[in-house]
């Protein structure tokens, strides 16, 4: 990588960061009072998470694939 | 098993990860935030298909404890009856088996950083696991952005039951096990590395983001799935031997979940998963869903779409006994398809003469899922004389119904 590549790549991090701590001053675009929808029961990701535990505990014993969801659980299946 | 590429350094994806949760804990400026309402859940399960039926209840139970701390403890019991296709295949008599499940776990809250840790124990003759997590959680930019961080590691003991006593009830024969004393007690250790972010896009719509690395190592191998391997000489045209797979296995995951409010007060929700593992097994799930209040009524719906590829050493039937090191054909790891229906109804009431309890909610759920296989044969239906020889039978595919019956009480 040349010297020239290596700057600009350090430039471009350090502005990122002075961006990320700069955050405190950024003014959120969707204030408070306009998100009475998304306070909403029927936009919550996970309404019942002892429906949904149970549906991925389902899911996966019968395939490979697990994670990506945040959710915990225990037990084989393996039968 | 040969590592290669991406899957066998999952640190590359995770540590940017990581820089970026930290950075944004860092710079995040201090309110308050809140915990989850005080609940009890209350569930019934029933799961039918593919020659099994399991049966379930599970209880939840969520109570604040001051300001900061939020608890929250979940019983689940299974019974397990009945004979999969596996089972059958390879002779065994249908079974009955339960399993236990106990966890407790807490948040806390301070100013908008949020906590948690918990614990759990799953008991069931065969399989004994315990799990320990933390999880931290900050708000920022004014709420409108959630990073997390979670760690999960799991502690398993892998046994295999042997039958001692049988008597003549066709349905269920074996009426006690022992743990197999040839077979042992083997261990199986997971660690889960996680991190997330929730973001509020516009006033209507939320986006959230999720990345899971999973390791595994030690007993990997499912102590009752065999292999089928030719054996020309024999009367059925196979034999079977234990499957053998690697000792070790790193997953990764990413998953998305993006969900819309419409105007007419009902939520659209999308989700995408992306998954991979140094088994060389790929796989992708979509869902959508849907969800509409009526009056006291919320109904929804669901439409899972679910592909993966199969295990680089997983196959339907081996040349030999001992054609490779890792040998498997265990159907969870081999290629299908899997498309998954399903509905729900709740119920919001009052409960008499009970002004502690700010609302309850009836639920019922409905899911069906179908399995259709891509390399996995029905070996049941292996038969020579009929034309069937091994190799030649139908692939298997699989219908499956499960039903959720619970009752929220929120005070």
């Amino acid at each position: 990588m040349s010297l020239t590549r290596r700057l600009l790549g350090l430039a471009a991090a350090a502005l990122l960061l002075s961006q990320l701590c700069a955050c405190a001053s950024i003014q959120p675009w969707v204030k408070p009072y306009e998100r009475e929808r998304l306070a909403d029961p029927i936009m919550s990701f996970n309404p019942h998470p002892i429906d949904s535990a149970y549906m991925q505990h389902v899911f996966e014993t019968r395939g490979a694939s697990r994670g990506g969801d945040g959710a915990t659980g225990g037990g084989c299946g393996c039968n | 098993m040969q590592l290669k590429g991406w899957h066998a350094h999952p640190g590359r994806l995770l540590a940017p990860a990581i820089l970026l949760a930290i950075s944004a804990l860092y710079c995040a400026p201090s309110r308050t935030d809140v915990l989850p309402e005080d609940e009890v859940d209350a569930l019934g399960t029933h799961y039918s298909g593919g020659g099994q039926d399991i049966n379930g209840i599970s209880l939840l139970v969520r109570k604040k404890v001051g300001d900061h701390v939020s608890l929250t403890y979940n019983h689940l019991e299974d019974i397990v009856s009945g004979a999969s296709i596996d089972v059958r295949t390879s002779g065994a008599s249908p079974y009955r088996e339960k399993r236990n499940q106990d966890g407790l776990s807490g948040e806390f809250l301070y100013g908008k950083t949020t906590y948690s840790i918990g614990a759990t124990h799953s008991y069931e003759p065969d399989y004994r696991s315990n799990t320990a997590n933390f999880g931290i959680s900050q708000s920022m930019f004014g709420d409108l952005t959630t990073v997390s961080m979670t760690y999960r590691r799991t502690w398993n003991d892998v046994y295999k039951m042997l039958c001692v006593v049988h008597n003549d009830d066709l349905n269920y024969p074996c009426v006690e096990k022992i743990h197999d004393p040839a077979f042992g007690e083997k261990d199986m250790d997971e660690r889960s590395y996680g991190v997330g972010l929730t973001q509020i896009l516009t006033r209507n719509s939320i986006i959230s983001a999720n990345l899971e690395v999973i390791t595994d190592q030690g007993w990997l191998s499912n102590p009752y799935r065999e292999i089928m391997y030719a054996n020309p000489g024999g009367g059925s045209g196979f034999g079977l031997a234990p499957e053998v797979d690697p000792s070790t296995r790193t997953s990764n995951a990413i998953g998305v979940d993006y969900k819309y409010y419409l105007f007419w007060k009902a939520a659209l929700d999308v989700q995408y998963r992306f998954f991979t593992d140094t088994w060389g097994i790929r796989a992708h799930t979509a869902q959508l869903g849907y969800t509409q209040p009526w009056h006291n009524w919320t109904f929804d719906g669901t439409v899972r779409f679910y592909t993966q590829t199969h295990a680089d050493f997983y196959s339907d039937l081996f040349a030999s006994a001992t054609q490779q090191n890792f040998e498997s054909r265990n159907r969870e790891l081999s290629a299908f398809n899997s498309y998954t229906i399903g509905a729900g109804a709740a119920y919001e009431f009052k409960m008499p003469y009970a002004t502690w309890i700010n609302k309850s909610t009836a639920n019922f759920r409905f899911d069906h899922l179908i399995f259709d296989y891509h390399d996995f044969r029905d070996a049941l239906l292996i038969d020579s004389a009929a034309g069937v020889p091994v190799g030649t039978e139908p692939l298997y595919s699989v219908q499956i119904n499960v039903m959720q019956l619970f009752l929220s009480v929120y005070y």
